[in-house]
């Protein structure tokens, strides 16, 4: 470079000026650092500046020197500097503890809750099986009060007892009437019968034997949903046997003798 | 001891080293404080409080911010500037004008009891009005190269080396 031109540019007396950027400031610096003119001719305008700008200082006599900015410094800084300590230890251990303890509250309450929702999913299984234990033991009382009354009915004194044998149909089948002659009622016990096919009945005939004429008494509905098998029919007729046979849904005028089940006489 | 020496053991709060650096400049510095307030005990106060908060950012200066002389000039006018926009400087109606030098100079008011009159005068002794002016913006009123322009109506190239050739012929009047 061509330090006369850069010197005769100007650049040096703003740089003392301090109008360069930062980056210039740094340009400056390392010039003149290579150059000793450039150091030399830097020197020599501060120089004039400070002697201009020296001699515009008010004449008085200043009640300000180096000794009053000494100690300004000094009882400013202290100011400044007086730091107080603060207690470490103890802060930190009370608050570890704190927030170990909230850590153990917020555990234990949601601990609590899941336990509580649990009790209160058993406790509604429990009434709900409680509720059909209940209707269980309804049930069963009904049940116990209506076999009371059945057996009180056959034990009547004014009962007779008919067997009704198996015919050739089916041997094995049998069955019994407990007829009440007074009140005209029959309770057929059909414990003893197959169950009827589907679309078929069994009917209950009263006979009398001489000559033999069957009058229905009725049809034993319902055979297969029927708990204990026991049912009442009307019996106005002056029988001298019973009879059930085997007939199509809805019953018929005439016993179908081939399909006779049981039989037995009064 | 060594300028840039100096300066580095500042920048480390050396004590010693601060004492020296105030010798040397704080007469300077109060000068352009002076320039701007244009009161001698308000300019002494700043001065001090200048200087203060010099040691306080000791740390901040670095080469990028130019001369060390240039990096507490800036801090002196930047002080001498807020005190005279506040309230309380300008209660006290002083004279605003910048050309303090120029009316030095010309003997144009009491200033001149106020500071070394005969002084200023030999260091400015044949400058043109416009080189003064110049000087005044850019030493003391801290003016950018483009500002000046402005304020004076010239190119800014011609800024720099109308100002070079009036600072040589101060450093002239110093060497007579």
């Amino acid at each position: 470079m061509d330090i006369d031109k850069y010197i005769a540019s100007g650049i040096l007396e703003l740089y003392i000026a301090g109008t360069l950027t930062e980056d210039e400031n740094l340009d400056v610096l390392s010039y003149a650092r290579k150059h000793p003119e450039i150091q030399a001719e830097i020197e020599a305008i501060e120089a004039s500046i400070v002697a201009l700008t020296k001699a515009t200082k008010p004449t008085q006599t200043s009640k300000y020197n180096y000794t009053t900015l000494y100690d300004k410094i000094k009882t400013t800084s202290e100011n400044e500097v007086k730091v107080i300590p603060l207690p470490k230890e103890k802060s930190n251990w009370s608050s570890y503890l704190g927030w170990a303890a909230s850590v153990l509250l917020v555990a234990g309450l949601a601990w609590m809750y899941t336990q509580n929702n649990a009790l209160k999913n058993e406790l509604q299984i429990s009434s709900q099986e409680t509720l059909s234990l209940e209707k269980q033991i309804e049930e069963a009382k009904s049940s116990l009060v209506k076999s009371e009354e059945l057996l009180s009915t056959i034990r009547n004194k004014d009962i007779q007892v008919v067997a009704l044998g198996g015919q050739a149909v089916d041997p094995n089948s049998y069955a019994k009437a407990y007829w009440n002659k007074k009140e005209q009622q029959v309770f057929i016990d059909a414990q003893g019968l197959p169950e009827p096919p589907d679309g078929m009945v069994y009917q209950v005939w009263s006979l009398k034997l001489d000559p033999l004429t069957p009058t229905s008494m009725g049809l034993l509905e319902n055979f297969t949903t029927d708990d204990n098998r026991v049912f009442a029919l009307a019996n106005p007729n002056e029988s001298e046997a019973f009879g059930i046979t085997l007939e199509p849904a809805g019953g018929s005028e005439s016993p179908n003798l081939e399909q006779l089940y049981t039989l037995g006489a009064v | 001891m060594e300028l840039e020496v100096l300066v580095e053991k500042f920048r480390n709060k050396d004590e010693k080293a601060f004492e020296k650096l105030y010798a040397m400049y704080s007469d300077s510095i109060c000068g352009v404080i002076f320039n701007v307030v244009k009161n001698t005990d308000i300019a002494q106060e700043i001065c001090q409080d200048v200087f203060v908060k010099a040691w306080k950012n000791a740390h901040t200066y670095n080469a990028t911010k130019g001369r060390f002389f240039t990096w507490m000039l800036n801090i002196a006018r930047n002080a001498a500037i807020d005190e005279v926009r506040s309230k309380s400087h300008k209660n006290s109606k002083q004279n605003l004008s910048s050309d303090f030098l120029v009316d030095i100079l010309e003997d144009k008011n009491d200033l001149n009891l106020q500071v070394d009159a005969i002084g200023i005068k030999s260091l400015l002794s044949h400058l043109k009005e416009k080189c003064i002016q110049i000087i005044e913006l850019l030493y003391f009123q801290g003016y950018t190269q483009k500002e000046v322009a402005e304020e004076l109506e010239i190119p800014v190239g011609t800024v720099k080396t109308r100002n070079r050739s009036c600072i040589s012929q101060i450093r002239g009047n110093i060497s007579i």
